[in-house]
């Protein structure tokens, strides 16, 4: 009988890195095909928001006219934030319960966790690119703002780091989750993370509300949004970017693994 | 080495207090076609779902082509493929597309994935379609692109469950002929499937299994020869009902009597039908009873099957 290590020695060390591109390349050319259907998705509900609340009510005298310098940052970041969730948390409740697609992905020559890995990093692209697409948008909605061209690559790294984070929550949520409880959960989930999370407001003004400051405090979305008024509008009182960027790290990692594990349980039965 | 080694597995799946797979045991050669027969629920799919890395066992050792499906599973997944029960392909891809993604996943050098794609493609009958979206192809043409797609990175070992569920007799024949030919270029094959006819023409060797255990496992052939009273003789006579079935039960190389409707009695035998005859002709005439008829046939794996795991619905 032949033994295991023979039988290693006979098989080629598998081909991870290769596989690992080749499945990301995959996802990337499909959204490739599908850009326009994508970004008129990602774009028109921060569209309305940002012409809404910066706009209109600005012209109409209910918020001072330099609120879209903080509305425009906070919005970035979190079409970065929900985008990188999103991508991530649906398509994977999808191909667990109904499509099974996923499988294919799962018979590849390389470890599972790296196929989770895979799907936030890819859920990271599409976050970055749902916010990217708004900095045009944005100063075209709001025309009395204005960004220098120098913020422009560290808010790409602060929406980077952002759609990781809301990347990995996703990843920990649509594994966490039934197929079945999705909606549900997305629904209690999803819009107190969008309002608690410093979009519409610079968080270190929250002085005279300090229960809702703490809560705001334990959203990651918060930090996503400050180091995006740190870089795009420094004049606005916000968190130290340090700190910022401390917490998206720390909070992606942790979301990540724990999203990596709960991959793990779902792929194998 | 075997292709395929099983031993004790069992497999429990959360939240279902009964074993799925219940500490089966069985090894598949090289170049084999292996045939797992069983009910619905017989724990089938569990089986080559452990096999192909994508069931975690609750027990026992699986190993493939000398590869620990549970330590190795990453360097087993480039040796094995799998067609699964039920459709799982990319739809946001073209069959030619599936087939390219499928190898370039296992890394599969560009020039080389699209020479195989094109020779499975012409192979599988599907040229003509290569460029249509999966998500519009009928439940024969999805099993025929899942086949060439398994076949994409050349696996040593190939598991196909339930490979003609739901196809028309022509696209059963069709399948059937892959695997033959596949059995030629000397790969294993593991498959699992309802029909028993199917087991019997294609597999060297079938396991028939049912509640998570191994029933049975030999050569179609020696399953069907071991079988108790294996030959039948069906008889019609003129008689009352009942009074016949008395006197043949009285006949030592009669294995059981089966009384079937319009006065016709079955007997079982696993003797040579030719030699039970007289005797019966003679335990008749005791009784004064006529035969007016006789018919002898031989039992298939579907009566080696019903008489393993029964009648009952699952
Ligand atoms: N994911 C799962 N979770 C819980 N129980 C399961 C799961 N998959 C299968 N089972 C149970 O395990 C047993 C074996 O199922 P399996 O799918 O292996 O049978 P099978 O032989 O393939 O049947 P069929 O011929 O219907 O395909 C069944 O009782 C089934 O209900
Ligand atoms: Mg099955």
């Amino acid at each position: 009988m032949t033994t295991i290590d023979e039988a290693r020695a006979a098989t080629p060390r598998p081909p991870v890195a290769r596989s690992f591109a080749a499945i990301l390349t995959r996802d990337l050319v499909v959204t490739w095909r599908e850009l326009p259907a994508f970004l008129t998705q990602v774009v028109l509900q921060p569209l309305f928001i940002l012409f809404v609340f910066g706009t209109v009510l600005g012209d109409l005298g209910y918020v001072g006219g330099d609120f879209g310098a903080v509305l425009l940052p906070g919005v970035i970041a979190l079409n970065a934030f929900i985008g990188g969730l999103q991508n991530t948390a649906l398509p994977l409740t999808l191909d667990f319960s109904y499509s099974r697609e996923i499988e294919d992905r799962l018979l590849a020559p390389l470890p599972i966790w790296l196929v989770a890995v895979e799907k936030m990093l890819f859920g990271t692209v599409r976050g970055l690119l749902a916010g990217a697409v708004m900095i045009p948008l944005g100063l075209l909605v709001l025309p009395g703002t204005e960004i220098a061209l120098a913020s422009v690559p560290p808010a790409l790294l602060v929406m980077a780091l952002g759609a990781f984070v809301g990347s990995a929550i996703g990843m920990t949520l649509g594994t966490a989750v039934s197929p079945r409880g999705i909606n549900t959960v997305f629904a209690m989930v999803l819009t107190p993370l969008m309002f608690t999370g410093a979009t519409q407001f610079p968080w270190p003004q929250l002085e005279r509300l300090p229960w809702f400051q703490v809560v705001c405090a334990l959203n990651p979305l918060t930090y996503v949004s400050e180091a995006m008024r740190a870089v795009m509008v420094p004049q606005i009182p916000h968190l130290a970017f340090w700190l910022c960027l401390l917490v998206m790290a720390v909070a992606g990692a942790g979301f990540a693994v724990a999203g990596a594990l709960g991959f793990g349980r779902r792929a194998l039965d | 080495m075997n292709a395929v080694e099983v031993e004790n597995l069992t497999k429990n799946y959360r939240g279902n207090p009964r074993a799925a797979v219940d500490g089966i045991s069985f090894e598949v050669r090289h170049g084999e076609v292996f045939g797992m027969l069983g009910p619905n629920g017989a724990g089938k799919t569990t089986t080559v779902g452990v096999l192909t890395t994508r069931v975690r066992p609750s027990g026992g050792r699986v190993v493939v082509e000398g590869l620990d499906v549970l330590r190795e599973a990453t360097r087993a997944r480039q040796v094995l493929a799998v067609v699964p029960q039920r459709t799982n392909l990319d739809r946001s891809l073209s069959i030619r597309q599936v087939l390219q993604c499928h190898a370039a996943y296992h890394a599969v050098p560009r020039a080389e994935r699209r020479r195989r794609a094109d020779e499975l493609l012409e192979r599988m009958g599907l040229a003509d379609r290569a460029g249509d979206r999966t998500d519009r192809l009928s439940g024969g043409q999805a099993q025929r692109v899942m086949i060439a797609r398994a076949l994409m990175h050349e696996p040593r070992v190939l598991f196909l469950d339930e490979p003609s569920g739901g196809l028309d007799p022509q696209s059963r024949l069709f399948v059937h002929e892959r695997i033959a030919e596949l059995r030629e270029r000397g790969v294993t094959v593991v498959l699992t499937t309802h029909q028993m006819d199917e087991a019997a023409k294609l597999c060297d060797r079938v396991a028939i299994l049912d509640h998570g255990k191994v029933l049975a496992l030999d050569t179609p052939g020696a399953l069907v020869r071991e079988l108790p009273g294996s030959n039948t003789l069906t008889l019609a006579l003129d008689s009352a009902e009942g009074a016949a079935a008395a006197a043949l039960a009285a006949v030592e190389t009669v294995e059981r009597v089966e009384e079937l409707p319009g006065g016709r009695v079955r007997l079982y035998t696993s003797h040579d039908p030719g030699e039970v005859l007289p005797t019966v002709v003679k335990a008749l005439a005791g009784h004064d009873l006529t035969l007016a008829g006789v018919e002898f046939a031989r039992l298939g794996l579907e009566d080696v099957f019903l008489r393993l795991t029964g009648r009952e619905l699952r």
